[in-house]
């Protein structure tokens, strides 16, 4: 075993976080304690981040950096170790951080200290959800986010905020109820809780069913997948800035990740017979919740909605069982990650200046802001998927794979596209374009430095995944082969069409569908 | 060199559009101007050598991504078909670029406005170059977007956003179509490569696949569904309504974007893809007949309206309709030959339409234009000769005429040539059509530049004139605020012909539509010539080319002779006897109105798809997501356990401690009980 990096990532803003609970001193001297060494540890975080990419092995589809210390033989172990789709999720936590206690430099004024604590835990549980190959230690992991993700919207969020956060846990914590449950009946069948172990064995087909089912109710949420999205708007309108851009920057991904991790690997047969069911509610979430982004007047519940209908994206990809689906699904949570979280941050740096979120209460920003109104537009364009964009990559793909699952799905998915621009272009109009007729919009300066700090990064990646997305799918490539590989016996639905011989006497031969 | 044509005005967007006030004004125009006539001079460059023969090439930059078995490259295709839309995109986009020097040196936000220009060229000569379906989206998407840029530049105008609004979420309707056709396209073929792809599609002839529950025919669908997206790029009926909406941007725009070069997109995809579209019968038909559609609906809103730009904009609409037709009878050089030749005469007209509106202080409105004639000469002349070139005027005899008089007349010949159906309709179609357009081309030119002027009535004289006044009044207190109104209709203002930036391009694009169809008729459209021209960048059909010489006398004379009377009508109704179009209107109220109306499409629109969308958005999110999921979900809940209803505004006066408490206290119960049973078990 080499040198535990993984652990170290982990414990890191961990140590961190308890330091900063006890650290003496007066109100403002602890505050600027807090944010200088919160920085500095997800800065060294995203270093850390940046030597686990290099040292990579990409092309591999096996757990790299592996480290077990067992606990509780033979059912409870720290066992750690990544594959290229986690790497590339950790990849996007550890470099996210950073901008989140940036973007919360000035605008958090009160427990500050208590504050950047429940961010480093947060980052501390994100890593290690995406690097566990325990079952019961992913659990943990899993489950603990929603303790310091709570406690951000609780404390630190807006009017609201104990309705949103008591919606936010009651949703998530039930839905990881039944997941727990179909957690320990795997370890007593299987007789392990290792990952890795776990992905090769094969479940009955007929407990798959209600494994998978058990699973599902626990993405589904975290998705949030229609109709259990209903805490997500809530909990994006009340929380601060940085908490909804890693609520919808990481958290959201863990559902996602889930159904990579556990639902298609493990229960292969139950993923190809209840696709139907993610296809549905999916193409549902789609229509619907883009629909009802166009009915917002609130700027974050606009952008919450639109979190859902593009993670409907995420889920017709990866219940596409096909190489091109399934990594456009991962293009989509990275791209996702950083277009959300950035939109957040814009919302965020109006937000700061004018203190609402109504739609209405804006107007000719563009005129007083005009580095904003590039960013900002940039970040729309990618939302509404624009080719050049992260965003167009990803679902592109997705549908390009799902196609030959379902054209049914696809068709209707690919409405989102039409709405989507519909939604996004309306709240960049109100907000940006026509004439400052308020003094309080006159009065706003443009961007400043640490605010382009927060949003030039994100801007880079955006167009870069856009432009040269190779970089970004190389290392997951192998996995999803993988997956694919172990989801080909169930002989998933997967349309060809066959050339039809020009001396062929019957010019009508259906096509082959296997 | 095609490296550096496509992406030169990338470099130069960027650095006008980042550099902004650091640059200032000048340079910024500068740049991008100097950049735009240095890719023209090269595209023309790389035109001659491919109309005298040279073999063609593709020029890989990169890969873009790539996944499974899908690769899918930025790649630089050069053919003659791209040969001559580089020439159309970067001599149009040069001269507009040196045209808005003049047409917006007023404006504070010129740097900007240079920037989404050259932004605008880039995507479409990514587009025009594409050698794979996805880069032809990504330029079709980019051009999207710059003309939404560029319809909204005046963001402070809530009508010119609406606009852009529009043209975009109408496009996105196309692209919707484009988008299923690329996936179709992926699943039959394998690949988004083009040359791959026509090379393979005559196998697939006569295959089915299952789309949205039924069985389809391959071909067929994957070309519809394409199609639906050249119908939004294009504007074609249904598609439509963004188009005339579009003319909120400013004038330069109109004639770049708006005219020449991005709505021609759609007539390029059915060219570039025109192999495939030929082994569907239906899809050609559809082509065909939507094409013709289009052409007949455009002319016939042409006709009645009186904003001088829309006039233009739906002759633009008609024919792009020609065009399309052109193509689904499948005389695609025709096609390609009246998209060459409308690119110089329409963004003559637009241009020149500039140039009046410029004269006339931004009234766009032909009602109160009159007797320009004298006043701007140039612009006078310009639009001549682009009414003399769109509406075809030539001498059949002598074989020699303006650029519309050989395009226009090809597509009409061909399409009796066909000899089938499709072809017979969409040349009465045609011809009834140009009747049309030679009327309400006259009508434009009548109403602008002859009769008495009528400038009193225009609310942007007024104002231009009182503002003279009130410089007068300094030097002339005894004059009252009509006094120059000495009955002529004038107010005493004097329209001024444009400065030279503007008038440079209106004379090089008049050469153009001279010429432009005298010159290249060989190439583009001859039987042998155009075989030897198009060395297979389209299915060129020598056969139609050579019948469509053949056809019939009186097939041959029907576009002059319409033209003629549409001459005569348009003369008869605003030169000879100008209360005419007023009694008509008294006469035929209800057809005016349907026409004037647009056929009422913007209406239909807005019934069935704009506000049922908001009323639905509203309904799922008040009565679905909070009447229903969040009242028998978590708020029915808490007043489960809470006992009684109100309880979840109740929540809100708890103690967040608790909670947290609470939920910690669970995980570490659950754990408590589970793990021991666990590990004791088994």
């Amino acid at each position: 075993m080499g040198f535990p990096i993984l652990s170290l990532m982990i414990l890191l803003p961990l140590a961190a976080a308890t330091v900063l609970l006890f650290v003496p001193g007066d109100e403002n001297g602890r505050a600027n304690t807090a944010r200088w060494t919160a920085l500095a540890v997800t800065l060294a975080e995203l270093v850390l981040g940046i030597i686990l990419w290099a040292r990579f092995d990409i092309g591999s589809a096996s757990f790299q950096y592996a480290e077990s210390l067992p606990l509780f033989e033979p059912y409870f172990s720290w066992s750690l170790g990544i594959d290229g789709i986690s790497l590339v999720l950790i990849a996007l936590s550890v470099f996210l951080m950073p901008i989140c206690i940036l973007a919360s430099w000035t605008s958090i004024r009160t427990r500050v200290p208590e504050y950047m604590a429940a961010f480093l835990l947060m980052e501390s549980l994100m890593i290690g959800v995406f690097a566990a190959t325990d079952l019961f230690l992913f659990y943990v992991f899993f489950e603990g986010g929603l303790i310091p993700m709570y406690l951000i919207i609780g404390i630190w969020g807006g009017k609201d905020r104990i309705y949103a956060s008591y919606k936010f846990f009651l949703y998530t914590l039930l839905g990881s109820v039944l997941m727990l449950l179909a957690m320990l009946y795997m370890a007593s069948v299987a007789g392990t809780t290792s990952i890795p172990e776990l992905l090769v064995y094969d479940f009955d087909p007929n407990v798959q069913t209600w494994l998978w089912l058990a699973f599902f109710a626990s993405f589904a949420v975290k998705m949030p997948m229609w109709p259990v999205h209903t805490w997500l708007p809530d909990a994006h309108v009340q929380a601060p800035t940085a908490g909804s851009v890693i609520l919808a920057g990481v958290l959201l991904k863990m559902g996602g990740y889930g159904f990579i991790r556990f639902s298609l690997p493990m229960f292969p047969a139950a993923s190809a017979e209840l696709m139907w069911i993610v296809f549905g509610l999916s193409m549902i979430a789609v229509v619907v919740t883009s629909l009802i982004a166009l009915a917002q007047s609130d700027m974050k519940k606009l952008i919450a909605y639109s979190s859902v209908a593009h993670m409907a994206f995420v889920t017709v990809g990866l219940f596409g069982f096909n190489q091109q689906a399934i990594e456009g699904s991962i293009v989509v949570m990275l791209s996702h990650g950083l277009v959300s979280g950035a939109l957040f941050l814009c919302v965020g740096v109006v937000y700061d200046r004018m203190h609402t979120r109504d739609i209405d209460a804006y107007g000719g920003v563009a005129t007083v802001m005009p580095r904003y109104a590039i960013l900002f537009m940039l970040f729309t364009m990618a939302s509404v998927g624009l080719p050049g964009t992260s965003g167009f990559i990803g679902e592109f793909l997705v549908m390009m794979g799902a196609f030959r699952t379902s054209t049914f799905a696809v068709a209707v998915i690919c409405t989102g596209i039409i709405l989507g621009a519909a939604y996004m272009l309306y709240l960049y109009r109100k907000v940006m374009f026509g004439v400052v007729t308020k003094d309080e919009v006159r009065a706003m300066t443009d961007l400043n430095v640490r605010e382009i700090l927060c949003l030039a990064p994100i801007a880079v990646f955006v167009l870069w995944m856009g432009i040269a997305p190779n970089v970004f799918i190389d290392p997951v490539r192998a996995p999803v082969a993988a997956i694919v590989a172990r989801l080909e016996p169930t002989a998933p639905p997967q349309q060809t069409v066959a050339v039809v011989k020009q001396a062929a006497a019957n010019p009508h031969t259906p096509a082959e569908t296997h | 060199m095609l490296h550096t044509i496509v992406f030169l005005p990338l470099l130069t967007a960027i650095v006008a559009g980042l550099g902004n006030r650091v640059l200032g004004n000048t340079l910024a125009k500068a740049i991008t101007t100097g950049g735009l006539f240095l890719a023209c001079a090269l595209s023309w460059a790389i035109f001659i050598p491919v109309l005298m023969g040279q073999p063609v090439e593709s020029q890989p930059v990169m890969e873009w991504f790539r996944s499974g078995g899908l690769v899918v490259d930025w790649s630089l295709r050069l053919d003659t078909l791209t040969a001559v839309m580089l020439v159309v995109v970067t001599t149009v986009s040069a001269l507009v670029h040196l045209y808005s020097w003049g047409y917006m040196a007023e404006d504070p936000d010129q740097p900007r406005f240079f920037a989404y220009l050259s932004l605008f060229t880039f995507a479409m000569l990514m587009l025009v170059t594409a050698d794979n379906l996805v880069q032809m989206f990504f330029g079709w998407e980019g051009v999207g977007l710059a003309s939404y840029l560029l319809i909204g530049f005046w963001y402070q105008k809530p009508s010119a956003n609406a606009a852009a609004i529009k043209a975009f979420v109408v496009n996105r309707v196309g692209d919707f179509g484009f988008s299923l056709g690329i996936f179709g396209v992926f699943m039959v073929f394998g690949t988004t490569d083009i040359a791959t792809i026509l090379a393979a599609a005559p196998d697939f002839s006569g295959s089915s696949f299952e789309f949205l529950g039924a069985q389809v025919d391959t071909l067929t669908v994957l070309c519809l569904l394409l199609f639906i997206g050249a119908m939004g790029k294009s504007a074609q009926l249904g598609l439509h309504t963004w188009l005339p909406d579009a003319m909120e941007g400013p004038t330069p725009v109109s004639a770049l974007i708006h005219a020449a070069t991005m709505v021609t997109a759609g007539v390029f995809m059915v060219c570039r893809l025109s192999p495939l579209f030929e082994t569907s019968e239906i899809a050609l038909n559809v082509v065909t007949y939507v094409g013709a559609a289009t052409a007949l609906f455009a002319a016939t809103v042409g006709t009645t309206q009186h904003d001088i730009k829309r006039v233009i904009a739906y002759s633009t609409c008609s024919q792009l309709g020609y065009m399309f037709f052109a193509a689904g009878i499948g005389a695609y050089g025709a096609a390609m030959f009246h998209l060459f030749t409308h690119a110089f005469f329409k963004a003559l007209l637009f241009l020149g339409a500039g140039s009046v509106i410029h004269a006339m202080h931004h009234e766009q409105d032909m009602r109160y234009y009159g007797g320009l004639r004298k006043h701007i000469p140039v612009t006078f002349w310009a639009m001549m000769i682009g009414t003399l070139a769109i509406t075809g005027v030539g001498i059949y005899w002598l074989s020699a005429g303006f650029a519309g008089f050989y395009s226009k007349d090809a597509i009409i010949e061909s399409a009796f040539a066909a000899g089938t159906q499709s072809g017979y309709v969409a040349y009465g179609v045609g011809v009834f059509a140009a009747l049309l357009t030679s009327f309400y081309s006259w009508r434009l030119i009548f109403l602008t530049f002859y009769g008495k002027p009528r400038w009193s009535q225009s609310e942007h004289i007024q104002h231009a004139a009182h503002g003279d006044h009130a410089h007068h009044d300094d030097h002339a207190h005894a004059h009252d605020d009509h006094a120059h109104d000495a009955g002529d209709g004038t107010l005493g203002y004097k329209p001024h012909e444009s400065p030279v930036s503007m008038l440079i391009p209106l004379v090089v694009l008049s050469i153009g539509a001279i010429f432009a169809g005298f010159v290249f008729k060989g190439a583009f459209i001859d039987a042998e010539g155009g075989v030897a021209f198009w060395k297979g960048a389209l299915a060129f059909d020598a056969h139609l080319a050579h019948a469509s010489h053949e056809v019939p006398l009186w097939v041959k004379l029907s576009p002059a002779i319409v033209m003629l009377i549409g001459l005569y009508i348009a003369w008869n109704n605003y030169i000879r006897n100008p209360g005419a179009p007023a009694k008509f209107v008294a006469m035929f109220g209800g057809l005016h109105a349907f026409l004037f109306n647009k056929w009422y499409f913007d209406e239909l629109y807005d019934v069935i798809f704009v506000r049922p969308s908001k009323w639905l958005g509203r309904m799922l999110w008040k009565k679905g997501d909070e009447g229903t999921i969040d009242r028998f979900g978590p708020n029915g809940l808490a007043a489960l356990v809470m006992g009684g209803a109100g309880a979840a505004r109740r929540l809100q006066t708890g103690y967040l401690y608790t909670y947290a408490f609470v939920m910690l206290i669970g995980l570490a119960a659950a754990a408590a009980w589970f793990l021991p049973k666990m590990l004791g078990g088994e």
